[in-house]
């Protein structure tokens, strides 16, 4: 720890983050379209047809990952949202806004993909049922907390607003979660759990996990890239005027 | 590979309708969402000659 002569302080501020997030960018959306591309060939090409579902089985290869990123996209959020609350750092609160476009983003992919695959299995494309109201009320969630952070002028009041909303609407994750338990859904159990054997067919479950590693490396990659924006366009808001501006930042990279 | 052929690969066993729309749409979104980021990020930096 002594010896790597990194100052880690230094990247927790936004002018050392800006060139930081430029570096890891590439290398993440580089992940992203490889484990992407494997996942699409082990998903269309590989994995067999499913006995009971046919090929319509096969929108898992997205909707599980998006499903998935939707609600960990929160999690991430919300605990940035209260690292900025509780040390007043303005770094979290800028990750937490840069994460919500993408959370939403695929909260929507979630639902429609739900629907695309529900009108096959279940004859219809939506049902009031636990799983799909709680996704569909997470949906909601993510554009309030945008729409509350735009509404605000004054940047520390959005992002606290903001911060305290995400915190307080935690609480639905784990309901979506355990929704297809805690009551008599359409929707089916999960597809993987750790202590179960999977119910799919191995080939089924790899390319799963690979789109989901895929689609979580495309989110690091796209939230940084958000996050440089978020960092130049603060730098000009009229608001933050008297603070310290940081042009020599944003050139060094 | 059970695809037989390259129509028999669009079909999707007959699901190709269903099939086809989610990872076009998640696609579309996500390369989207790309775009959008770029297009911010040209938009802020755009005045400071940055890359």
């Amino acid at each position: 720890m002594s010896g790597t002569g990194i100052n880690w302080f230094k990247y927790s501020s936004p002018q050392a983050l800006y060139p930081l997030a430029g570096r890891m960018i590439p290398w993440f959306a580089a992940l992203a379209l490889g484990l992407i591309g494997v996942g699409l060939y082990v998903g269309f090409f590989v994995a067999p047809t499913d006995v009971t579902q046919g090929d319509a089985y096969r929108i898992i290869f997205v909707h599980v990952p998006a499903a998935w990123m939707s609600m960990f996209l929160y999690v991430i959020m919300a605990i940035w949202a209260g690292l900025g609350l509780g040390l007043n750092a303005r770094p979290s609160f800028m990750m937490a806004q840069a994460i919500a476009p993408t959370g939403a983003m695929f909260t929507f992919l979630a639902l429609f993909t739900g629907s695309m695959w529900g009108k096959p299995t279940w004859g219809a494309w939506w049902v009031w049922d636990a799983r799909l109201t709680s996704e569909l009320i997470l949906l909601f969630q993510y554009i309030g907390i945008i729409l509350l952070r735009s509404s605000i002028d004054d940047l520390r009041r959005a992002d606290r607003a903001s911060a305290v909303l995400a915190l307080v609407g935690v609480i639905n994750v784990p309901i979506i979660y355990f929704s297809v338990r805690w009551w008599n859904t359409l929707h089916q159990g999960a597809s993987v759990s750790i202590t179960a054997a999977p119910t799919m067919a191995g080939t089924m479950v790899t390319a799963m996990l690979v789109m989901m590693f895929g689609f979580w490396m495309y989110s690091i990659a796209v939230t940084l890239a958000r996050m440089r924006c978020v960092i130049v366009e603060r730098e000009r808001h009229p608001s933050w005027g008297k603070q310290a501006s940081m042009p020599d930042a944003v050139e060094a990279r | 590979m059970q695809w037989g052929s390259l129509a028999e690969f669009f079909a999707m066993g007959g699901y190709g309708l269903y099939v086809w729309p989610s990872f076009g749409v998640t696609a579309l979104c996500m390369g989207g969402e790309v775009f959008a980021v770029w297009r911010r990020h040209a938009a802020a930096a755009g005045s400071r000659d940055e890359s």
